[in-house]
């Protein structure tokens, strides 16, 4: 009998809202909309830890430049914070290693970073997922209980598709969708067309910042960026 | 200390199944420890039966618990060569992250034959618990095995 399931309710318990950031392809936005998310709920005032569960290619310690942190061990493991956010990684032990993980590898790490952080009182825990409907998707919904979900699309009919799955799956398991968030929106072209007809709540758009790159790696930046005051207003309506 | 939250997951997981198969105490435990996450026994042991009289009332007060230690072993998906965790040698920061997360192995070690990453762990990954003994009733006293 594997024991770490049976704790899991008791390390949630104090965290107020789950809201996992999953989305279509890689590279449409989830970790950078993730993370100015939680910094700005963070700045609104509100306990904000980020998870990291995009085990083989964790990047939101990149994005609040957080080098040289590591967590405290104390009856479990206390995440460090950075820019005002809890932090939680994988990247902590794998250093920058590359870590090949198959299917029951990556539930298993999951299950243990879940099983042994201790949160804490938060009033948001923000997850990044990695792309699709695969292994932390199922492990979300069947470990992190009441999680509300939020996807990240983009104009491309490369990630529509996808897009258009993890929507059907959520609804199809009667989860909360919190709404679709745009990114990357040039011109004309917009995928909410083809999403507006499932019923969610379209949170709002968001185009190319060109200069965006450089504020990864800097808080401060990240938030006082186009990009970043734009999900600031998209934070205060998730509150 | 990890041990501490490993143990309370253990506590936590023996009295939803002692609930669910309606023991009224738990007389043993048996705890099997997996070679990779290089648990501290003593620690463990101390915080098990520290937590079991913390969290675990009188259900869990006269429950003796054992430990089991199981070796790691490893086997390449790649080649097949099986080796065993004890076996090999990493630095001591490679061994803390492997303690954190047993899974993050696959960052730092590779199969001694043919350096692949992707191994399988045969035995020995983490804690798990093998089996509870406890009785139901007052009635005969006597004790049933729940694996």
């Amino acid at each position: 009998m594997d024991p770490r399931v049976s704790i899991l309710d008791r390390r949630l318990c104090e965290v107020g809202r789950i809201i996992a950031v999953t989305g279509g392809k890689g590279g449409v936005g989830k970790s950078l909309i993730t993370a100015a998310l939680g910094l700005n709920l963070s700045r609104l005032g509100f306990r904000v830890a980020l998870l990291d569960l995009d085990l083989t290619s964790p990047s939101l310690h990149i994005i609040l430049g957080a080098d040289d942190i590591f967590p405290e061990e104390e009856k479990g493991i206390i995440p460090p914070e950075v820019a005002g956010v809890k932090l939680m990684s994988i990247i902590y032990f794998t250093a920058r290693n590359p870590s090949p993980l198959r299917g029951p590898d990556i539930s298993n790490a999951t299950l243990e970073l879940l099983a042994n952080t201790i949160w804490g009182e938060i009033d948001f825990l923000m997850v990044d997922m990695p792309p699709g409907v695969g292994d932390v998707m199922m492990d979300i919904i069947r470990w992190m209980r009441g999680s509300e979900f939020l996807i990240v699309s983009n104009p491309s009919k490369l990630v529509l598709e996808t897009v258009i799955k993890v929507i059907r799956l959520l609804t199809e398991l009667d989860l909360p969708i919190l709404g679709v968030i745009e990114n990357m929106k040039r011109g004309e072209r917009s995928s909410w067309e083809k999403l507006s007809g499932f019923g969610i709540p379209f949170l709002g758009e968001l185009p190319y910042f060109e200069d965006l790159e450089d504020a990864v790696g800097d808080p401060e930046m990240l938030l006082s960026s186009g990009f970043g005051r734009r999900l600031g207003e998209i934070a205060a309506g998730l509150i | 200390m990890h041990e501490w939250s490993m143990a309370e997951a253990v506590i936590a997981a023996v009295i939803d199944e002692a609930e669910r198969e309606g023991l009224d105490k738990v007389t043993e435990i048996m705890v099997r420890v997996g070679g990779l996450q290089q648990m501290e026994n003593e620690v463990f042991e101390f915080a098990l039966n520290e937590l079991k009289g913390a969290y675990g009332g009188s259900i869990l007060e006269d429950a003796r618990i054992i430990l089991e230690r199981e070796d790691a072993v490893l086997r390449c998906r790649f080649c097949g060569n099986e080796w065993k965790f004890s076996g090999i040698r990493l630095c001591e920061d490679e061994y803390e992250a492997i303690h954190f997360c047993p899974e993050v192995s696959h960052a730092y070690i590779r199969c001694p034959s043919c350096k692949s990453p992707d191994f399988d762990l045969l035995t020995g990954r983490g804690v798990s618990i093998a089996w509870i003994k406890g009785v139901k009733g007052e009635e005969d006293g006597s004790e049933s095995e729940h694996p």
